[in-house]
């Protein structure tokens, strides 16, 4: 027979009141009397033959030590989207999406199993994303071994001329051995460097191994991506204190022009006034940028910015190259090399002080929904005589609500580790195909 | 005869050590640093093998050596790429344009020797 949506939710229901139950070792007949309700319309609830109101759902719960809610809805929500988002990722097998709440109802456990190993693997994609991206086109590993490998290929060949060559003249011997000293020097801090930038995307930030503009993203992510002290007094200098500690010089740097850039922009915008604002409706950042005095572009790093903002954001230069990246859960951004071209992000560059709104969706096990606000702004730094520079920025927010009929790009973020195909803007084959075609 | 080497690489402490080794070998071995005074020095030279970094300053191995191919008077020329692991792509790349021999770093003297022999005889 089949099921409707309401019987769905109810044998959920039933399912869950029993699987909870069996799982406390308590028998139907005392959890029924404790309830005060008979043995046999508990059978009946349990086998999901009768709904339960919300009065002995109530009870029930108290009973088997649980919410409500946690009966009544179940399984529903998060794990039944994960169950569907697995169901999505195995287009070869087809898995019986239409008693999906059923699965879930009657079998909890495996449920949550499944659903932990999409995560995993999820997971494991974008490990695997982030270190091929590394890889392929991280220039300081790249510089880094051949360092190592340039002063392994002096030593051993130093090293062997010394123990080979009995009759080697005194100045030769004297010089090889200044070459090896010189060259063990350069292998011991090359080492040191690469073993711990091998030992995690943590040390190397902190050795100075990560790109500047990755350590100081990691500064940020540390924080919370909030930079509460600059609307305090001293907070600037507070701050600018901490970015001291920062490894190397450039990322410093980097880091301190980004402070005095966001403070600025904080005084012109306070969160409060911000938040004010927003709670009354006003979230556009070209309306709330003409309203402070500030480029859209600054609006757009106050939003996200804010406390526990949901909002990510990427700023290019017209290079195309990222300047900023506030990563956003379900929407990847690439650590190196280049970027997705379907971002709006790059339509806006072309055109600039020309608004885009779109609805996107990343490539992903997700499937997440984001709407993205794009704009470009120029800058005219030495004036007249000098070039024109341009800088666009992406706010990536979450999708409202119920799907829009509004059309939805669909795109990636770099060829690289992006699964869609065919894909029209694609540079190069992604290793997860290569890897599918094995 | 005396095989003539022009060894084209940026590190001075391999440099001298490989020098030395095929100087020790009979070899007359004259080195340069820059990729970008290389063809020049090539022309100038003469040699009968060219020994040329992959990764140099300047003009790259890789440049250096499809000059190198495009002009007849050293399209023959035999030229030996040194290499590091980890620079697959590159030594592809290099051996599509006409390279004759690859050494990868961290290379023993002996294979570099017998190597030298091999691409300097007749």
């Amino acid at each position: 027979m089949p099921s409707s949506a309401s019987n769905s939710a109810a044998s959920l229901t039933g399912s869950l009141i029993r699987e909870r139950r069996l799982a406390l070792g308590l028998r139907q007949g005392d959890v029924a009397q404790a309830v005060g309700i008979s043995a046999s319309y508990l059978n009946l609830i349990e086998h999901n033959r009768r709904k339960v109101g919300a009065d002995v759902l109530g009870r029930l719960a108290e009973v088997l030590g649980t919410e409500a809610a946690s009966l009544a809805e179940g399984a529903g929500g998060a794990l039944i989207d994960d169950l569907r988002a697995a169901a999505a990722t195995a287009p070869g097998q087809q898995p019986e999406l239409d008693r999906i709440e059923d699965f879930a109802g009657r079998f909890p456990g495996w449920a949550a199993v499944l659903a932990a190993q999409h995560h995993r693997a999820a997971h494991l994609e974008r490990a695997v994303g982030a270190l091929n991206d590394r890889l392929t086109h991280d220039p300081h590993l790249s510089a880094s071994l051949h360092e190592l490998l340039s002063a392994l290929a002096s030593v051993r060949s130093t090293a062997a001329i010394l123990a080979d060559t009995e009759d080697i003249e005194p100045d030769w011997r004297a010089r090889f051995h200044q070459n090896l000293h010189q060259d063990s020097e350069r292998l011991a801090v090359g080492a040191e460097a690469l073993v711990a930038y091998l030992d995690g995307s943590d040390t190397a930030v902190d050795t100075g191994l990560a790109a500047p503009q990755e350590e100081v993203e990691g500064w940020l992510a540390g924080r919370g991506w909030h930079l509460a002290e600059l609307e305090q007094a001293g907070g600037l200098e507070r701050l600018e204190g901490e970015v001291a500690g920062l490894a190397s010089a450039a990322a410093r740097a980097l880091a301190r022009t980004f402070l005095r850039q966001a403070a600025a922009e904080a005084l012109r915008l306070p969160d409060s006034a911000l938040r004010r604002a927003m709670e009354q409706g006003e979230s556009d950042p070209w309306v709330l940028a003409q309203r402070a005095g500030l480029p859209v572009l600054g609006v757009m790093r106050r939003i996200a910015l804010l406390p526990d903002s949901p909002a990510g954001l990427v700023v290019c230069d017209a290079s195309g190259t990222l300047l900023f990246r506030k990563p956003v859960d379900g929407f990847a951004l690439p650590r190196f090399g280049a970027a997705c071209p379907l971002w709006p992000l790059f339509a806006a560059l072309a055109r600039p002080m020309t608004p885009f709104a779109d609805h996107v969706e990343p490539a992903g096990r997700s499937a997440r929904r984001f709407r993205t606000l794009s704009i470009c702004e120029t800058r005219l730094p030495l004036g007249f005589a000098g070039p024109e520079l341009r800088e666009a920025a992406m706010l990536i927010l979450p999708d409202p609500g119920p799907r829009s009929a509004a059309p939805v790009l669909a795109l990636g973020s770099s060829c690289r580790i992006c699964p869609r195909n065919p894909c029209p803007a694609r540079r190069e084959p992604s290793i997860l195909a290569e890897a599918e075609a094995q | 005869m005396t095989a003539r080497v022009l060894l084209i690489e940026d590190e001075p402490n391999i440099s001298e050590a490989i020098r030395f080794i095929l100087s020790r070998d009979g070899c007359d071995v004259t080195t340069l640093a820059d990729g970008h005074a290389a063809v020049a020095a090539v022309r100038a030279e003469k040699p009968d093998l060219v020994i040329l970094d992959l990764m140099l300053p300047g003009l790259s191995g890789l440049e250096i050596l499809n000059q190198l191919r495009a002009d007849p008077a050293t399209e023959t020329l035999p030229v030996m790429m040194l290499t590091a692991k980890g620079q697959g792509r590159d030594r592809e790349a290099a051996e599509r344009a006409g390279a004759n021999h690859f050494m990868t770093k961290p290379f023993s003297n002996d294979d570099m020797r017998a190597a030298v022999r091999s691409l300097t005889k007749g």
